[in-house]
């Protein structure tokens, strides 16, 4: 705890209030727009107040901070928050992959009547046995589920179809074509890349930071874009949509979020590399950049785990 | 205390104590057993029960210590009686015995749990298999191997229920159809749902365990004293959550094999009918029936639905449009929606006589006849 | 830097930056919504007075019952709590203000719109939400009214504030004490809500997670919930449980926090074994995470985990037994007053611990059997969120109220608001516990004749506890603005800690330079 000088309570401030409102607006806005025959006005008015408050706001601390009002206190007050926004990020992930992890390792051998995990003996409960025979007669609990309990029931006219192929991994003869692990390439370098350009900073080397930070950026893009090849693949190639049972709902929801993540780091890193040609940051002081840094090996490690989770074992 | 104080005090408190007086006026009439939880009639329910008293006495004897101490401490340590307090903030002996004893106490109460746990998990080897389906909002049995299938209903009038008419004595506790087992077998129920999430309850067997859609449960009973014995569904449903509930008839296994054995005959009696031409006078009262006892928790009693909920059928374009799309409805369902399929839960002769009286009713006129073979068809052209 | 409020009103309390300020608009809005949820259950009660159903639909009654979980529980006693936090924290670590008051404002001004939007759809086609304050799949899924896409988006948004918040509180204790103000003298007060916060950072995106889960199989055609797709409706189960189960620590926590600064203040006593009850508030915390199936008994887990999860909520006795304890030791040889916190806090003690044994029962798998989705459960929870949460945020504002505004509650009205309380109280939820156990299932909008007269003595009960939260209305307004003007820093003769070196009234301003100690 260092306690130079006061702590700085900022004046009031509209932004919180406003900011508040364009929360409101998008929530009502996403409820109304979600409803069949909805439409999304509400929600992008919200959205655009919410941009706009976000500008201003960061406007502000920014400008707070060159002025030299922001004490090492209130920084590390910063730096808290950052942290602890990544660990409440780390558990909406947890909720995700605990659902993975419930539906495959349990649910599947309870649905296919076999003995799900058994702790202490290994035949199947008389309850698993029930639902193999007398509701879902046929399916074949295997992970990934090709062939959805629905459809191995109701055949053609099932509602939810299984994919006709899995994003597993397909076999080390065709490892190098296999996108997944491109894009495990991509984000493990952009994490390294990104260490480059703080370690740059650091030193006080703004060019190299400016240089790699911007490569940062761009493996960002890249493996956006790579993902959105992947879904095109699943969609038109392969069957695998949302629709496709547990399968497509867990793949799509946890590469999903994942990507909505990277896309909102790949902004926060963009917003550190025009900061960082406008000449903001030096060596002592740049939280700016480094919760954006932090916030990428955050959504790095998460990869890590879907890759090896949802892509090599799936 | 002020007067204005004693006044609001006086005020205040005099509804409480005539309260507290009521209550104990009902108390004393209810007996022990009405305000504590039945014994029941299986091996599982007496577990239950068991475990239930030891756990009321554990926390007797705990919580007559506690206050007892704290009763002790507020009345003899008050400043009001001038002492002086002391400055003790810690004694690290108490505290290792307060967290050691309740420990113990704990692993005293853990084995019978256990015990009782293993009797209700002992669903294996049963006799009988009875499967329960849960829809909203009324229970399916299933006799697994046997070819009987019902429903069963909420009797109880809707009169009575909004105040119209007296309440029977049996409010809310009758059903259309009571599920009947026998004594002395070991039942096992294979309990599953339609549509939500429902639980079926019996509390004198102690079986509650919840009705998934898709998914099995299982849980049993086994007991000698025949009698009738009823149960509610105890998962939020839908709104007709508290009109769902369970009767069951355990009969001397005598009676029960003579029950079992008309019952199936019903069933090949029944499938004579199927062929038969039925009358529009026929079909218009038993779909009437059919009608106010299936649909009309939903679509109301004159067909004008909720709006937003339930869709009116009063000039709907599925009710005054083709027959085949009719049909359709209610052997399908509409997926995704309240609105469930009924092919297993209503007999042809139903789905046809409930068809025809919506056509004919509350100034529908479509004039046309629907025969209990129509639905045959269509489900197997299906 | 600040100086005075605002002079004027709207922006004193809409621009905010102070924690003083907004915790007072935390408490204003959460009374607001415990009067709301409050009305809801007279609803509920008035309809259950008779069997029958004579004053509301079913389908109504089931909005009803909703909304009166989710008001009360997110809506009264979390933001309460937060509010408390507001106004204490930064006084008794002898801070300036919160560690980011923006954002504090923030994580005030959604709730209002969260709750704006969640009480809109009761005003909406097809209604407001009907699938209970747990929202069970696929009732809630499939089978729930369209508006239930605002409901999710309500919880998505007031999540998002008491996510904010809570780092608030644990940025502000982590980073934010005076010299010398080391974790082990901090206030159990604080201590609580750290601990209520990391909960709190824990599991809102937990529950985040499970309405997104519910907007995705409602809307975009997933089958987490689904059999038939190869989900599970249990899924849901586990997934809300998760959170849910330490949601319920998250209020009852600060509720121990508070009672652990009132008892020693009448007490004239310090704390007995201050950092024995650090460490089981911690515990409590811990097992919070592992104890989550206690509410599915009746789902048909395998036994293995049946047991497991029965093992593992029976331990909780254990560090909840420690806390009890201590604050009976606590009084134990003091020199004890019975102010109105204090009997506010006693009542907490009892009537908890009660509300805890009713726990242990419900925590026995194949008792639970039976008392599973009974009013017993009803009957426990009441016990220790009403008699739990209610009564030490009662207790709490009698306790700084007068050093919040410099003017002291009348006394007299204190003690009868809190007998009132504590008789109406009983009399409401302990008829309650014998509902259950003779076989009534909750969330029944009608019952069988045999349920008939103690439904009708609880809800005479409920009527006259609401008159006691009336009179408790009346009692804070009457005390801001017309009572005994007082100056005494400490307040109480037997209060102990920073908070109570500073002036009374509290200053606006309070710290600015950090006070330090010995
Ligand atoms: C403030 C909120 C709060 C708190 C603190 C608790 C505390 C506890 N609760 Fe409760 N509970 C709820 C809120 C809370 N609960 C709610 C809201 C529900 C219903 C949700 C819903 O379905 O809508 C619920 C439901 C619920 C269930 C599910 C019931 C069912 O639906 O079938 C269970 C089952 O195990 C349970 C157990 C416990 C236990 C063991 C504790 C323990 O923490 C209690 C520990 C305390 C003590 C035991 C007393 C003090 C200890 C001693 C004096 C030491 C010695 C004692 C012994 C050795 C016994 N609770
Ligand atoms: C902390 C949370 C909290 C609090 C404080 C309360 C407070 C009260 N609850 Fe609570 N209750 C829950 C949390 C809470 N409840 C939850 C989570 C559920 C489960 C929901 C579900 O099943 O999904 C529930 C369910 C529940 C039920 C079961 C409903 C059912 O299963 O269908 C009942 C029934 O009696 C009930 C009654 C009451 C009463 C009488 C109060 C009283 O204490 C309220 C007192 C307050 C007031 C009355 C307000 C003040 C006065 C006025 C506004 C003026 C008007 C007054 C009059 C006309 C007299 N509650
Ligand atoms: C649990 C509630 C429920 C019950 C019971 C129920 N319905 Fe429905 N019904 C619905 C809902 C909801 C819809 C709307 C489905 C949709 O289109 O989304 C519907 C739609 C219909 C329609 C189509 C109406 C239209 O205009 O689109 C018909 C016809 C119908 N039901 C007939 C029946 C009959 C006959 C019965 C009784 C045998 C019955 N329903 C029982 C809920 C129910
Ligand atoms: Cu069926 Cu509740
Ligand atoms: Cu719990």
């Amino acid at each position: 705890m260092s306690t130079e000088g006061s702590y700085y309570v900022p004046e009031q401030s509209k932004l919180p209030l406003a900011a508040a409102l364009g929360m409101g607006v998008m929530a009502f806005g996403a409820g109304s727009w979600v409803i069949e025959g909805g439409t999304s006005t509400v929600f992008l008015i919200g959205a655009v107040i919410m941009a706009m408050v976000m500008y201003k706001w960061w406007s502000i601390v920014i400008e707070e901070n060159t002025q030299g009002i922001v004490s090492d206190q209130l920084k590390h007050s910063y730096v808290l928050g950052m942290y602890w926004f990544i660990f409440s990020e780390l558990m909406f992930f947890v909720c995700f992959f605990g659902s993975l992890f419930y539906v495959r390792v349990l649910v599947g051998p309870w649905i296919g009547g076999e003995a799900a995990i058994g702790l202490f003996d290994d035949t199947a409960t008389d309850a698993a046995i029930a639902n193999a025979t007398h509701l879902w007669n046929g399916y074949d609990a295997t992970w990934p589920p090709l062939v959805t309990p629905d459809q191995a029931v109701n055949g053609d006219v099932a509602k939810f179809i299984g994919p006709q192929e899995s994003m597993s991994f397909p076999g080390w003869s065709q490892i190098l074509g296999w996108l997944p692990l491109w894009n495990t390439i991509v984000l493990i370098s952009s994490s390294g890349t990104v260490h480059i350009a703080h370690h740059a900073l650091k030193e006080g080397n703004r060019k190299k930071f400016n240089r790699w930070l911007g490569f940062t950026v761009l493996l960002g893009i890249i493996f956006l874009f790579l993902q959105a090849e992947e879904y095109i693949h699943a969609y038109q190639e392969l069957g695998l949509t949302l629709e496709s049972g547990i399968y497509g709902t867990t793949f799509f929801l946890l590469t999903g979020f994942h990507g909505a993540h990277v896309t909102l780091g790949t902004i926060m890193l963009l917003i550190a590399f025009l900061r960082g040609l406008k000449g903001h940051f030096n060596e002592a002081d740049h939280f700016g950049f480094e919760a954006a840094a932090w916030y990428w090996h955050f959504v790095d490690v998460i990869w890590i785990g879907l890759f090896i989770i949802v892509y090599v074992l799936g | 205390m002020s007067k204005r104080a004693r006044a609001l005090f006086l005020g205040l408190f005099s509804p409480m104590i005539l309260c507290l007086v009521a209550g104990g006026a009902i108390a004393e009439e209810a007996t022990w057993n009405s305000l504590n939880m039945p014994e029941g009639v299986t091996e599982v329910s007496q577990a239950a029960y068991d475990i239930h008293m030891i756990m009321i006495w554990i926390c007797t004897v705990i919580g007559v210590a506690v206050f007892g101490f704290m009763f002790y401490v507020m009345f003899a340590h008050r400043k009001s009686k001038g002492v002086t307090p002391a400055n003790f903030h810690e004694n690290l002996t108490v505290e290792i015995l307060w967290t050691i004893v309740p420990a113990l106490i704990l692993i005293v109460m853990a084995v019978p749990a256990t015990t009782a746990l293993l009797k209700v998990y002992d669903t294996e080897n049963p006799d009988i298999d009875i499967k329960v389906t849960g829809y909203q909002w009324k229970w399916q049995y299933e006799y697994i191997g046997e070819g009987v299938k019902f429903m069963s209903e909420l009797r109880t009038p809707q009169d009575e229920i909004y105040g119209r008419a007296p309440k029977g004595e049996h409010y809310l506790r009758e059903v259309t159809e009571p599920l009947v087992i026998p004594t002395n077998k070991k039942v096992r129920f294979l309990i599953t749902g339609n549509d939500v999430i429902h639980s079926w309850w019996v509390p004198d067997f102690a079986v509650k365990r919840d009705a998934i859609p898709g998914l099995f449960t299982a849980a049993w009973a086994k007991t000698d004293q025949a009698g009738i014995y009823v149960g509610e569904c105890t998962e939020l449903c839908g709104k007709g959550h508290a009109f769902m509930p369970i009767v069951v008839e355990v009969k001397e296994e005598a009676e029960y094999d003579q029950w079992l054995a008309a019952k199936k005959e019903e069933a090949v009696i029944y499938q004579s009918t199927i062929g038969k031409e039925w009358t529009d006078a026929e079909l218009m009262a038993k779909g009437e029936s059919v009608y106010a006892i299936s649909c009309a928790g939903c679509h109301q009693a004159k067909g004008e639905g909720i709006p937003g909920v339930f869709p009116g059928l009063v000039d709907s374009s599925i009710v005054t449009g083709p027959v085949e799309d009719h049909i359709g409805i209610l052997i399908n369902g509409v997926a995704g929606s309240a609105m469930q399929s009924f092919a297993d839960q209503l007999s042809e002769v139903d789905i046809a006589a409930v068809i025809h009286y919506k056509r004919n009713s509350w100034g529908n006129e479509m004039g046309d006849t629907v025969q209990p073979i129509d639905i045959l068809n269509y489900k197997q052209t299906q | 830097m600040a100086h005075g409020p605002s002079e004027s009103f709207f922006s004193r309390w809409l621009f905010s930056t102070n924690h003083k300020d907004i915790g007072t608009l935390y408490l204003w809005f959460s009374f607001a919504m415990f009067l709301l949820g409050g009305a809801f259950a007279m609803v509920i009660r008035a309809e259950l007075f008779q069997p029958g159903m004579q004053l509301i639909e079913p389908e109504f009654f089931n909005q009803m019952t909703t909304m009166h979980g989710l008001v009360m529980v997110f809506g009264a006693i979390m933001p309460a709590f937060v509010g408390l936090a507001n106004w204490m924290i930064p006084m008794m670590i002898g801070a300036p203000d919160m560690a980011l008051p923006r954002m504090n404002n923030l994580s005030f001004w959604i709730l209002p719109f969260a709750f704006a939007i969640l009480v809109a759809t009761l005003f909406m086609e097809g209604g407001g939400p009907n699938f209970g304050w747990t929202f069970y799949a696929p009732l809630s899924t499939t089978y729930a009214p369209d508006t239930v896409n605002y409901f999710i988006f309500g919880v998505h948004i007031m999540g998002a504030s008491s996510i904010m918040g809570s780092i608030n509180i644990i940025a502000t204790v982590i980073n934010m004490r005076a010299p010398g103000m080391t974790y082990m003298k901090m206030p159990l007060f604080v201590w609580t809500w750290v601990i209520t916060a990391f909960l709190l950072v824990a599991v809102m995106p937990v529950l985040a997670g499970a309405v997104t889960m519910m907007l995705m199989d409602i809307n975009f055609g997933t089958s987490f919930f689904d059999a038939a797709g190869g989900g599970d409706p249990v899924l849901f189960q586990h997934v809300f449980w998760f959170f849910g189960h330490p949601e319920v620590y998250i209020i009852i926590l600060p509720a121990f926090g508070v009672v652990s600064q009132i008892i020693p203040t009448f007490s004239r006593k310090p704390l007995f074994g201050y950092s024995s009850m650090v460490y089981a508030t911690a515990s409590i915390a811990f097992l919070s995470f592992i104890v989550w199936a206690h509410h599915m008994f009746t789902v048909g887990m395998p036994i293995a985990g049946e047991l497991y999860f029965m093992y593992a909520t029976m331990l909780i006795a254990v560090p909840t037994g420690v806390k009890v304890f201590n604050w009976v030791t606590t009084m134990y040889k003091g020199a004890l007053t019975f102010e109105t916190p204090m009997l506010f806090s006693i009542a907490f003690v009892i009537l908890f611990t009660f509300g805890g044994f009713t726990g242990m029962m419900l925590s026995i798998a194949a008792a639970d059997t039976q008392y599973h989705d009974t009013y017993f459960v009803v009957a426990h929870f009441h016990y220790v969120m009403v008699a739990g949460a209610v009564f030490s945020g009662t207790a709490a504002v009698y306790y700084w109220l007068p050093k919040w505004c410099g003017r002291m509650y009348d006394e007299t009205m204190g003690k009868v608001q809190f007998w009132i309380a504590f008789i109406a109280f009983n009399i409401t939820f302990m008829p309650q516990h014998f509902l259950g156990l003779a076989g009534m299932p909750r969330r029944y909008a009608d019952y069988g004749l045999q349920f008939a007269d103690w439904n009708m003595v609880s809800s005479v009960g409920a009527f006259m506890y609401g008159g006691a939260q009336l009179l408790f209305l009346f009692n804070v307004i009457r005390t801001i603005g017309w009572g005994k003007p007082i100056d005494d820093p400490k307040v109480w003769e037997g209060a102990e800690g920073l908070e109570w070196t500073l002036p009374t009234p509290a200053p606006f301003h309070t710290f600015s330079t950090p006070p330090v100690l010995k």
